[in-house]
């Protein structure tokens, strides 16, 4: 009787240690996931995006499209190169602007400018867009990726700060207008 | 030899491994296995092993940060001794594992191996064969290149298309708001520490099985595989005719590895190290990103599917295919074993190979793109503006500048985006060739607002002068009779 006693009393010990290591496990694994995710959690608490310098107006005349680039507002020490990005600048006419981001709506490649033809075409897949950054041909379901911009002090600020991809366009998130189906 | 024999003796009194080991390597295997069809999986292992090898080599010297990384290849191939044979080990050795990793599987598939009882052996294949590709991709974004930097671009861009989750995802994938340090630091994680950890968990499953569910008798046509009597056989067929894996059948695989280790010596040596291209820079613009040789299927295949189709086509199909692999034994893991009596299997494998090959082919041709430079740096054939008058060759001349050139080759020079328009007009009648460059259409861009008048009318009338010496240009037949034949320009 004593015998199995103490057999049922060390598998409830077993039992007791396997549940206290339970929720050492679960009180573990909170701040694992936290830590895991916070690249999500901080974008959905701060957001990725700021207002930003491209530059003075006189960079950009009217009727062009040219190459501007910005430091990322949200960057490490070490993160180099990779922290400069690229974005096309058409100027309108004098108070009109369109900033498109350099990544292809198709894959995120980088599209090049032709003033000649006034398109823009992608080297992976082939994808050309017309100078408003509509949609002209190609894999690529909408137009080129917009930035929100305002006119300050004589200067061209965007809003930006996060890789436009086609799950997560710039322009839905600031509610700047689509430009194109 | 005494003194060895004693440390022997030594050790084995406290680790008791000699028995289990002389055990395992004499294990009775069917005569038949000891063929040069058996001797893939060893050489897989062979090149983990030496993959394993290098890759600690190179991380003695590889700065796993954003702003180093580059550099740091650079001194490997440059600064290092002989740091750049390592790497070309490393990316060789890589090449060569997917491949043997690849033709293990067919060769398993057509023997029927992932039969009673072998079904969890070919599951824990098909995850061996996930995680080497990635270890493929996740290797390819270390070599922090403009390639690996636009392809991360690639990856995220098709992670964001998951449903509702896609925006985190990207953030998960890239740790962060933009392709970063923090982005090649977990890459470099998962490359050295994660993967690899599932992997050598994996292979350890993989060939427990292998000796204690002994390997895959040679198929003959007419064995049917029952799970009533499949063990019964095998056992008579391992014990009473089989013979032992050392040294019978082990020299094969020892002779097919060192083959392929001097295979991989030889392209490096040959080769030399896969790049690093450029700089990871984002401002540099002048790149045309492409993935190394075991994804150019796919980077041909997102060229090709239609844009409506192409976000369900990628998110569902590579789930379907995995399915299919898993479910494979379940739904065939009885009957006929050899490939001589599975015409079906035999002709799965030879349509993946040939789309896969023909995908891989078109990639690295690339004719879905534009020739970006081609307006610029190929210039017309002289034969096409031979005789021509002055307003056709000012058409010529639109041609370039408007960049037409970068879509539609001439004599084969220029992009093949488009189609090659050296005949085009015997397809196209004047108004046609007019409608199509000013409003565009079949994946043309419209020019309309891009061509005045004037080079719209040049540009058409060099596009005329394209047709064969003997053929006539097309004409629309019901304009000649509705108008006076004399308005109508006979060219």
């Amino acid at each position: 009787m004593s015998a199995e006693n103490g057999v049922s009393r060390r598998a409830a010990l077993v039992k007791l240690g396997m549940f206290l290591n339970g929720i050492v496990g679960v009180l573990l694994a909170v701040p694992v996931v936290r830590y895991l995710i916070s690249p999500v959690t901080r974008q959905k608490k701060f957001g990725y995006e700021s207002w930003l310098s491209l530059g003075t107006l006189e960079q950009f005349p009217a009727g062009q499209t040219r190459l501007a680039t910005y430091r990322n507002p949200l960057v490490n020490d070490w993160d180099g190169e990779t922290g400069n990005i690229a974005c096309w600048v058409r100027r309108v006419d004098d108070q009109t602007f369109q900033v498109f981001a350099i990544n292809c709506a198709h894959l995120g490649c980088p599209v090049r400018w032709f003033p000649q033809s006034s398109l823009f075409m992608c080297p992976c897949h082939g994808g050309a867009y017309y100078q408003d950054g509509s949609r002209a041909s190609g894999p690529p379901e909408r137009g080129l990726f917009q930035y929100r911009y305002k006119i300050e002090d004589g200067k061209l600020l965007i809003k930006a700060g996060e890789m436009p991809t086609p799950g997560q366009p710039v322009a839905n998130k600031t509610g700047a207008k689509k430009t194109c189906a | 030899m005494r003194l060895i024999q004693k440390l022997g003796e030594w050790f084995d009194l406290r680790l008791q491994l000699g028995t289990p080991i002389r055990e395992t390597a004499e294990h009775r295997v069917p005569r038949e296995t000891a063929s040069w069809f058996y001797v893939f999986g060893s050489a897989a292992l062979t090149c983990f092993m030496l993959q394993v090898v290098t890759g600690i080599l190179l991380a003695l010297i590889y700065v796993p940060s954003a702003g180093e990384a580059w550099n740091s290849l650079q001194t490997l191939n440059h600064g290092v001794s002989l740091g750049w044979f390592i790497r070309a080990l490393h990316g060789w050795g890589s090449n060569f594992m997917v491949a043997i990793v690849l033709i293990h599987m067919v060769q398993v598939f057509l023997f029927g191996a992932y039969k009673f009882p072998r079904e969890l052996t070919w599951i824990v294949g098909v995850l061996l064969l996930l995680v080497t590709l990635g270890m493929a991709f996740t290797g390819q974004v270390l070599r922090f290149d403009q390639d690996a930097y636009w392809g991360l671009g690639i990856g995220a861009s098709i992670a964001s298309r998951v449903p509702v989750i896609g925006p985190w995802t990207v953030n998960l994938m890239l740790g962060g708001p933009i392709i970063a340090g923090t982005t090649l630091s977990r890459f470099f994680a998962l490359h050295v520490f994660v993967v690899p950890g599932l992997l050598i968990s994996f292979v350890g499953v993989h060939l427990l099985m292998v000796l204690k569910l002994g390997i895959n008798e040679w198929p003959m046509p007419g064995r049917i595989v029952r799970r009533t009597t499949y063990m019964q056989e095998y056992h008579e067929l391992t014990h009473k005719e089989g013979i032992p894996f050392v040294p019978e059948a082990v020299w094969k695989d020892i002779f097919f590895s060192g083959f392929i280790l001097l295979a991989i010596v030889v392209c490096a040596i040959h080769f030399g190290p896969f790049g690093p291209s450029g700089q990871p820079d984002p401002t540099i613009i002048q790149t045309a990103p492409r993935p190394d040789f075991f994804f150019l299927w796919l980077y041909a295949l997102l060229s090709f599917l239609p844009p409506a189709a192409e976000t369900p086509i990628l998110l569902i199909g590579p789930a379907i295919g995995i399915i299919v692999l898993l479910a494979l034994p379940f739904v065939a893991g009885e009957g006929e074993k050899s490939w001589k009596r599975r015409p079906i299997a035999v002709l799965t494998i030879l349509l993946v190979a040939v789309s896969l090959g023909t995908l891989t082919h078109l990639a690295e041709h690339t004719p879905w793109s534009p020739v970006m430079d081609a307006w610029s740096s190929e210039p017309i054939p002289a034969e096409f503006l031979k005789g021509r008058t002055a307003l056709e060759r000012h058409g010529a001349l639109v041609f370039q500048a408007k960049q037409c050139h970068n879509c539609h080759s001439l004599d084969n020079q220029g992009g093949q985006r488009g189609p090659a328009l050296d005949n085009v007009a015997i397809h196209l009648t004047e108004d046609q060739l007019i409608r199509q460059v000013i409003q565009g259409g079949g994946n043309m861009p419209a020019y309309g607002k891009n061509l005045s008048p004037a080079e719209t009318t040049a540009l058409v009338a060099f596009l005329e002068t394209l047709h064969p010496a003997n053929q006539k240009p097309a004409r629309n037949a019901s304009q000649a009779i509705a108008l006076d034949a004399s308005e109508v320009p006979s060219r």
